[in-house]
């Protein structure tokens, strides 16, 4: 196999593996227009690396928590329906970031690859972040997981029931941000909530528990990623978008089977 | 952590203050929730809000809590008071698979054989030993409000806070039920504070009724209330002459603001709650 095929690959099985557990999260919170807006954000974050020098993934993860911590600001004043606040956010970071971009004019940007990813062309330099940061977030969610999982069954029960609702909320935002960062790298910004709700989606009947439903969500995004990249090479499709048809063919072969429940012992 | 302690002060029999309010102002944008309020809640007893829908006394349960800052007005918990919380209704998403022994697991944090055995003890208590094993989006109303039951109880809990406990349940599961709080009252000799808009059975089961309306309109005992000129306005006399003696004749049922409406198939025993989206 070539080399850039098995760093894609690394690449690939890499964020798939932190996205399926958090993209289990984002479907039972409902927060899938949430994500959608951050990676929309991320764009943004992408020129701000550049000019500034620093590193994009810094910049896309700095953006991203800024939009969150926007986004629970404006929530709490209640002025107006949060899907509302998302699509304004979402879109407004979106042009914002696409007229940051062309503002560059530098040959180092492609804005396609951005907004669709270039898994082909990952690095190891990229791999090494996706590792890093992929092991960053699984310990932090593993860390965060009772806690989460309670505050996503019933809020204010959790809240009564003394866990730190709102700290575990903006850190569950900000480990979004991070994979979304990571991810982009995969599918672009336009598709990264695919790689987050897709494989969750595609788990949900066939597990028993949250918990296998978060290691089910994995082990989809893995195949997505790899059936993505063999599609991709075989019919020269572009890369991004194959895996997003893969993750899709798994969720409708998913829902065509017959669903897994734990037994119910009455009636 | 021993389960066997149930509050320093049980064994009072004036009962200790649990947790009180005083002046309570709460305003949501423009329109005013409450103002006014006062509520107190003692060791062993039963304290009941009733008021038509929208009168506030969702929001005074989440002051009570801690879960909304009131604008105005002052709010006493007992430093270290363990509070068990029933919350009006539980949205779980339907892709979220949960048993109902993991979600009484998620409240409180025992591992093991112990823990387990204890849930499974607990969940047979209320007498809804038969779903542990259930998916929570399964069971239906009357048995969701008894595993919420449980979750709180399994926090050996001080005060015990109920948002309209028998929402969603036939009027004898509805007896049931607050036959089951007044048994966990006398057993555990916690404070009771349970919201309701629903009289019937309401009357009987009290120590203290509160009615509101934005402000408290009357408070006091049941028989006292039901006499109250305060009470029969809010309710209508018709209708609040017929909870002042407390037999029940099931020839009609009652609107959300205490009307008077023929009977109708009750809600109770579908299988799916109508806030949990339904799931192929």
């Amino acid at each position: 196999m070539d080399d850039f095929l098995l760093r894609a690959l690394a690449g690939g099985f890499g964020v798939a593996v932190v996205a399926g557990p958090l993209g289990a999260f984002v479907v039972w919170r409902r927060m899938a227009y949430f994500g959608d807006t951050l990676a929309h954000a991320a764009l943004l974050g992408v020129a701000l690396g550049f000019l500034l020098g620093i590193d994009i993934n810094l910049g896309i993860v700095a953006v991203c928590a800024a939009v969150a911590v926007i986004l629970v600001v404006l929530q709490r004043r209640q002025a107006l329906a949060g899907d509302t606040l998302l699509g304004i956010l979402s879109h407004g970071g979106l042009a914002l970031g696409l007229i940051a971009v062309a503002f560059l004019e530098s040959p180092r940007v492609d804005l396609m690859s951005y907004l669709f990813g270039d898994i082909l062309a990952v690095s190891a330099r990229d791999i090494a972040w996706v590792y890093g940061g992929g092991a960053v977030v699984a310990a932090a969610l593993a860390f965060l997981w009772r806690p989460l999982l309670a505050a996503t069954v019933h809020e204010e029960l959790a809240r009564v029931e003394g866990v730190p609702v709102t700290a575990v909320r903006l850190a569950f935002m900000v480990l979004l941000a991070i994979v979304v960062a990571l991810a982009m790298k995969v599918v672009g910004v336009l598709l990264v909530t695919s790689l987050l709700i897709i494989p969750a989606a595609a788990a949900r009947r066939l597990a028993a528990s949250p918990e296998q439903m978060a290691a089910l969500a994995a082990v989809a995004g893995c195949a997505a990623v790899a059936g993505g990249l063999w599609g991709s090479f075989t019919f020269d499709t572009p890369s991004g978008p194959s895996i997003v048809v893969a993750a899709l063919v798994l969720f409708v072969v998913s829902a065509l089977a017959p669903a897994v429940r734990p037994g119910r012992h009455h009636h | 952590m021993d389960e066997g302690l149930t509050g320093a002060a049980a064994d009072t029999d004036g009962g200790a203050v649990l947790a009180e309010a005083w002046g309570v102002d709460v305003q949501i944008g423009a329109k005013a929730i409450l103002s006014g309020a006062d509520l107190r809640v003692r060791t062993g007893e039963i304290v009941t809000l009733i008021g038509p829908n929208g009168a506030g006394k969702t929001t005074f349960l989440r002051v009570i809590l801690g879960l909304q800052r009131p604008r105005r007005g002052r709010v006493f918990r007992r430093p270290g008071l363990r509070v068990g919380y029933v919350p009006q209704r539980l949205a779980l998403d339907a892709t979220l698979p949960l048993t109902v022994e993991r979600f009484l697991a998620l409240g409180a944090g025992r591992g093991g054989r112990e823990g387990a055995a204890r849930r499974a003890a607990i969940l047979e208590d209320v007498g809804a030993a038969q779903v542990l094993a259930s998916p929570v989006r399964d069971i239906s109303g009357g048995e969701l409000q008894r595993v919420l039951l449980a979750r709180a109880l399994l926090r050996d809990p001080d005060l015990l806070v109920l948002d309209e406990p028998v929402q969603g349940v036939d009027v004898s599961g509805q007896a049931d039920l607050y036959g089951l709080i007044g048994r966990i009252r006398d057993e555990r000799r916690c404070g009771v504070l349970l919201v309701s808009h629903d009289l019937h059975l309401v009357m009987a089961a009290a120590d203290q009724v509160i009615c509101l309306n934005h402000h408290v309109c009357c408070a006091g005992r049941p028989e006292a209330v039901t006499r109250d000129p305060a009470y029969l306005a809010l309710f209508g006399e018709h209708v609040a002459r017929q909870f002042a003696v407390y037999h029940h004749d099931h020839d009609h049922r009652h609107g959300t603001d205490g009307a008077v409406l023929p009977l109708a198939p009750e809600p109770d025993d579908g299988r799916h709650r109508a806030e949990t989206p339904d799931h192929g």
